[in-house]
């Protein structure tokens, strides 16, 4: 049997040329996303068989202008086609145009071509362009920059035959040099193509361009690079500026002999028309925050039911196991560790997996460019950008992809202000704290006869979140100085309806990111709680035990009541219970005590643990439901006042205190991650759960 | 400029940005027209080569016109 052979493709084209289309249309499902090594950048790649004996890794590359990178995002093109020894240089590469709008396109096929890669034009769009009254001689760019083109349909996948085929068969080496290195650098570029042994001298020269962008590079060669080109009198910028106008130049000529009519903006107007509405100076802002309000309804309104399930089927599952499996530590570290943890991070999936669905619905359509466009000019007084909106909404669900979704902010200052503050937004871990405590403190009563009261507290709740992020902001838009300008050039594309199966991949995406980045951590947290939790001292322990014991004999308990007594009492003299009565004289000024200090310490990780903690601590089983927890800690009485526990003020300053607090591990590790350092998470963790306690010290001491 | 008036792109007053105004197709000798701005001012909406953007005042104000 023939051996199949197997080639990489890169996909590389400009924002909203309609590549995630291709690519999907291209792989299917069978596709994953990885990360490239050294760098954060998300790697998706994805494999299709071009004929029955030859396979395509297909490398789906962030949307670019040209080789010149602009974000954090965008350096990995550079890498991936610059540098021949990378482990990701294609064999081949489809370059995806928008047909209505080839200019813009033709910068980087040019340099892919000065880059001497084989590349196939594929031509998206083309049913558009054809409605502005533009046609295409296609023949004619063929003959005149020496590649392949072939006409494409990403939404409908119509035209991927052709494409492969040309894959397979037509693409070659470009034979044409469209920018011509100036006289007076060839000696410098000539040197370094034959020291790194390049292919190309346009590659020699993007050498001497970027050599900072290049990671497969040693810190000594860089440092040569940059000596020689100093010699050389090469200046980055100056030959940059000449080199886009020359490749425009070509360009424009090119465009006039193969375009037949020139295209006519009629078609847009439709497009007009609605950003007449949308970005009304009254209407457009009363639009967004309308369908904000419209998301968060159905997103806690849709999941409420999925969750409620997997709820339950992750408690019977646990059960079931207990009942199975002989009793003993390793099992009960599986039912009791391992078996809720996994349920505590499957019970997000489907608010995030929801919210995600409106997100990517609202990119598809280009709505969420003009809400960048719309909220600028206000997130730049707070030091964000407009395009700080997407990933502090996402923060409501979850900060986790938040974070990764700001990679598109350009300004490295706007971006770290951003994955800073977004924490602050409040998750969805934070929900179920939220319910159990408001339920306790706030009556179920209406307010000016139709808001529930206790709807308004929440409310309330998420707006001091936000306000939180916007006002920390400001404070390190004036602390952190920068000499890097921030720039907003962004495309607004016309509207369209979003396709459908594009919001899928999505999602999908987004919710194994969540899965996967945050899952390990939750996972692992939830392991070593369950440890601290049930072990102590032995001594103590057994003591502890007995004295239950005892008690329950004289007192004539049933063996439930017991049985929960049991479990306080280990989980008091665990070494998890240890550390709360540590706390305890730290977290008396915000009213709480020993056993409130237990559930701090075990929601450290991970912010929703605090309602299990309390369950268990308060001797009410393993149960979660809310009414009985709700019972039982009304009934609950502090010994030194003799009044209930949780008076408002205790319950307000746990409440503030959850809203700051920086209670989730998993998003540290992804701060560290995309900042690339310890620095960033540990000032968020002591900024945050500082501010936490402050705060929560305050609402105490008036309240009480 | 006015919304919906078209002017041609002459020069460009910043260095560091002009590269990448370049690249995005504002070239000298280019139309380019104004449509309209955000509701706050800033940033603005042009259209160039037949396509949209968003540019902000501080980077539209780096681009010189022909009068």
């Amino acid at each position: 049997m023939e051996a199949t052979k197997k080639i990489r493709i890169a996909l590389a084209g400009k924002p909203n040329s309609g590549k995630s289309s291709l690519f999907n249309q291209l792989t299917g499902l069978n596709q994953k996303i990885g990360n490239f090594p050294g760098v954060t950048v998300d790697k998706k790649i994805g494999y299709t068989n071009l004929h029955s004996s030859l396979e395509a890794e297909i490398i789906d590359l962030p949307g670019i202008y040209s080789l010149y990178p602009r974000t954090l995002d965008e350096k990995i093109v550079t890498e991936v086609f610059v540098d021949d020894k990378s482990a990701y240089y294609p064999d081949a590469v489809i370059l995806v145009a928008d047909a209505t709008n080839l200019k813009n396109c033709f910068l980087l096929l040019t340099q892919l071509i000065d880059l001497q890669l084989p590349v196939v034009l594929a031509l998206n769009m083309m049913d558009l362009a054809a409605r502005s009254g533009q046609s295409i001689d296609i023949k004619k760019i063929e003959k005149q920059l020496d590649v392949p083109v072939v006409m494409i349909n990403a939404r409908t996948g119509s035209g991927l035959a052709e494409l492969k085929q040309a894959l397979v068969g037509a693409a070659h080496k470009p034979s044409k040099k469209i920018y011509t290195i100036p006289e007076e650098i060839q000696p410098v570029v000539q040197q370094v193509r034959t020291h790194f042994n390049l292919r190309s001298d346009y590659e020699a020269y993007q050498f001497l361009q970027q050599p900072d962008n290049i990671l497969a590079l040693k810190k000594d060669d860089r440092e040569l690079l940059k000596t020689w080109a100093k010699e050389h009198a090469f200046f980055p910028a100056k030959y940059q500026g000449a080199e886009t106008v020359i490749r425009y130049g070509f360009i424009q000529q090119l465009l006039n002999e193969v375009t037949m009519r020139l295209p006519s903006a009629d078609w847009k107007k439709f497009s007009y028309r609605i950003d007449r509405v949308l970005t009304h100076k009254v209407g457009g802002y009363f639009i967004f925050f309308g369908l904000l309000f419209l998301i968060f309804q159905s997103v806690f309104a849709w999941a409420q039911i999925p969750m409620d399930f997997i709820d339950q089927t992750f408690a019977s599952l646990s059960g079931w196991m207990n009942g199975v499996l002989p009793p003993g530590p390793f099992f009960d570290l599986i039912t009791q560790g391992v078996v809720p943890g996994i349920g505590g991070i499957v019970i997000f999936i489907p608010q995030i997996a929801i919210l995600f669905a409106f997100i990517s619905i609202l990119e598809e359509s280009g709505y969420m460019a003009r809400v960048v466009f719309l909220m600028d000019k206000v997130m730049r007084i707070f030091g964000l950008s407009g395009k700080s909106v997407v990933p502090l909404i996402s923060g409501f669900a979850c900060a986790i992809p938040a974070i990764m979704a700001t990679r598109t902010i350009e300004n490295w200052k706007e971006r770290l202000i951003t994955i800073f503050v977004t924490p602050f937004m409040s998750c969805s871990a934070r929900l179920p704290v939220f319910t159990i405590l408001v339920a306790l403190i706030v009556p179920d009563d209406k307010l000016l006869g139709f808001f529930n009261l206790q709807g308004v507290v929440l409310m309330g709740l998420y707006l001091l979140g936000f306000f939180a992020a916007l006002l920390s902001a400001a404070l390190m838009k004036w602390m952190i100085k920068t000499r890097e300008r921030s720039f907003l050039m962004m495309e607004l594309p016309t509207y369209r309806m979003p396709k459908w199966s594009n919001v899928g991949y999505t999602i999908i995406e987004k919710t194994k990111a969540f899965v996967f980045e945050a899952g390990k951590v939750i996972l692992a947290i939830s392991i070593v709680l369950w440890v601290l939790a049930s072990f102590g001292p032995p001594h103590e322990m057994k003591q502890a035990e007995d004295t239950v014991r005892q008690q329950a004999r004289t007192e004539g308990l049933s063996e439930q009541q017991m049985d929960d007594r049991l479990a306080a009492a280990r989980l008091e003299h665990s070494y998890a219970g240890k550390l709360g009565k540590v706390l305890e004289p730290a977290i008396a000024p915000l009213g709480y005590d020993w056993k409130i200090g237990i559930a701090l310490v075990t929601s450290f990780a991970a912010r929703e643990v605090f309602v299990g903690t309390i369950a268990t601590i308060y001797s009410i089983g393993s149960t979660e439901d809310t009414v009985t927890i709700k019972a039982r800690l009304k009934s609950e009485i502090n010994p030194t006042t003799g009044g209930p526990r949780f008076t408002p003020a205790v319950g307000f300053s746990l409440l503030v205190f959850y809203t700051f607090a920086m209670q989730c591990m998993s998003t540290l590790a992804i701060v560290k991650r995309e900042t690339k350092s310890w620095r960033w998470p540990l000032l968020q963790l002591v900024y945050m759960t500082g501010l936490a306690y402050l705060c929560a010290f305050i609402t105490f001491q008036v309240l009480k | 400029m006015k919304p919906g008036q078209t002017a041609v792109i002459s020069g460009f007053t910043d260095a560091e940005l002009s590269v990448k105004l370049l690249e995005m197709g504002f070239l000298p000798g280019t139309a380019v027209r104004y449509n309209f701005m955000a509701p706050l001012g800033d940033p603005i909406c042009v259209s160039i080569s037949g396509f949209d953007l968003s540019l902000r005042i501080s980077e539209a104000a780096t681009i010189t016109i022909l009068d």
